[in-house]
């Protein structure tokens, strides 16, 4: 079992030095100005040249991610559980939700700077409207998962409806509440970003925002690549806490495969 | 302690469809005694399982009167314990801790340790009498379908049960796993002593494991007849060999054969 995640992990880096190379080649083979595609050797040597102002950024727009992330499960769980239980709430909010999703965030950021200025709230909330979504959907989906069976064993077991929550449609929910939470948290990301490229004076999305003015092409692929590595790293921070929090899960799907 | 007593006083059902009310269950009039194992076999569709989640007071009746131990019911009481045809096995939970639901559910307190302690053995006990003491820290996703609808009686059992449903407890396994598990149900029916409602569409099962066999029609659903099993306990491998057995069967198929259940080709 250790072995397989360790040859995984082999495999993926080997993959991914792979593509680096394949581009690194083309660049030179095709002489392609850096001020079009620079080679991945420039973008890693700018990376390690400017860390400390990558890394400053990043933690800015991580702050803003986080904060975002923690507000839309804060918000989406809990409106997800109103939703499973209440007909009113489910018909009321439920396309008002679907209505505010189908809005583009670009589109929204100007009207919350306008209302709430270009400080840190505007991209807390740009990053919450955006990662709401998916965890309210899958949240909602996953305690409507209950089977029959599952009811009536609780019910014939005499649960009230508190336990029959907790015991019950709770824990039969998280596989899909994690879902959702593993597709929020990049979300999350994403909003931060179109919040600093509107408004900002500082963060990833206005460093980028920056090279770009400059067409220091070099550096915005710096600030991509520093993207996906957060990306990556939140992704897989949420995937370990929920194989902490669900050991049967895992294992079965393992079994499946 | 002596098992409870099942009334049924017309009881009946009618769905409501899109077309109008749909008939599910005549009015059925049915006693079952203390103590004893009945199955209740019929075709899909004749509505044996709504019949039994009635008793149970998992779903209301549309007419008519259910008593348990000479009380009215209407919800699910106190000593009935139900073994479903899925085992719903709750896949987030060890086996052992499957097995102690109910309690958890019921008697538990974070301080009550030294009750906690004896559920626990007696959860134990009850894995061990169905050769699953090993599995006791296992997920259910580790188990096989037989060994899990084991857990899921066990659960069942724990709860002392005066009244045993059992909705085709054993549909869902394969041929010789079934046998096994009509064994160990009658070893337990043996020792536990409870009233055992069997629902099944199975008629060598049926006719095996009880005291009486009622026979349902489909649509809309009734009994068609009832029969007293004459066959002495304790049944064995080779009870089935038993002449008085092979009647009873063939005597329930004469009932789906006349009743366009079962048609010659």
């Amino acid at each position: 079992m250790r072995l397989g995640r360790s040859m995984r992990a082999l495999s993926v880096a080997l993959t991914i030095i792979g593509l680096m190379a394949l581009w690194q080649i083309i660049c030179w083979a095709g002489s392609i100005p850096e001020y079009i595609l620079p080679p991945p050797s420039d973008i890693l040597l700018r990376m390690i040249e400017d860390a400390d102002s990558l890394y400053r950024h990043s933690l800015i727009t991580l702050w803003e991610v986080f904060l975002g992330f923690a507000m839309a499960v804060v918000i989406g769980i809990p409106l997800a559980i109103l939703l499973v239980y209440s007909r009113y709430i489910s018909q009321s909010f439920f396309p008002i939700i679907v209505g505010i999703h189908c809005v583009p965030m670009v589109s929204l950021a100007p009207l919350l700077i306008i209302w709430f200025g270009f400080g840190l709230l505007t991209k807390v909330l740009i990053a919450f409207l955006i990662s709401f979504f998916p965890i309210v959907i899958n949240t909602t989906v996953g305690l409507r998962s209950m089977e029959k069976e599952m009811l009536n064993l609780a019910k014939s077991l005499r649960a009230s409806s508190a336990q029959t929550f907790l015991y019950f449609r709770l824990p039969k929910a998280l596989p899909s509440i994690f879902g959702g939470l593993k597709v929020g948290i990049t979300l999350a990301i994403v909003g931060a970003i179109v919040a600093e490229f509107v408004a900002s004076e500082k963060g990833l999305g206005y460093l980028q925002l920056m090279a770009n003015s400059q067409l220091d092409v070099t550096m915005e692929f710096a600030v991509i690549f520093t993207l996906g590595i957060i990306g990556i790293g939140l992704f897989n921070l949420v995937g370990w806490i929920e194989r902490l929090s669900m050991p049967w899960y895992h294992a079965t799907r393992k079994e499946a495969d | 302690m002596l098992g409870k007593r099942i009334e049924l006083l017309d009881a009946e059902k009618t769905f409501k469809a899109r077309s109008g009310p749909v008939q599910a269950l005549r009015p059925i009039r049915l006693a079952i005694e203390e103590s004893s194992f009945v199955s209740i076999v019929g075709p899909s569709g004749c509505g044996k399982s709504t019949l039994m989640n009635m008793i149970a007071g998992l779903e209301p009746t549309s007419g008519g009167e259910i008593r348990l131990a000479g009380q009215s019911s209407r919800k699910p009481q106190e000593g009935n314990a139900i073994v479903f045809q899925k085992d719903v096995l709750l896949e987030w939970r060890s086996v052992l801790d499957n097995v102690l639901l109910p309690f958890e559910l019921h008697h538990i307190t974070w301080f009550d340790r030294r009750s906690k302690r004896t559920n626990r053995e007696l959860a134990m006990e009850l894995l061990e009498m169905v050769g699953l003491a090993a599995f006791a820290d296992k997920y259910p996703f580790e188990l096989s379908g037989g060994m899990r609808q084991r857990v899921s009686i066990c659960r069942a059992l724990i709860q002392n049960p005066t009244l045993l449903m059992m909705d085709e407890p054993f549909g869902a396994l394969d041929a010789l796993t079934r046998e096994q598990m009509m064994y160990d149900l009658l070893k337990i029916f043996d020792k536990y002593k409870f009233t055992v409602l069997f629902i099944t569409h199975s008629i060598e099962e049926a006719v095996f494991l009880s005291d009486r066999v009622v026979v349902m029609s489909p649509r809309p659903g009734a009994v068609v007849r009832d029969i007293p099993i004459q066959l002495e306990r304790p049944r064995t491998i080779d009870t089935r060999a038993n002449p008085a057995f092979q009647k009873h069967v063939q005597e329930i198929r004469d009932v789906f054969k006349a009743e366009g259940v079962l048609k010659e080709v």
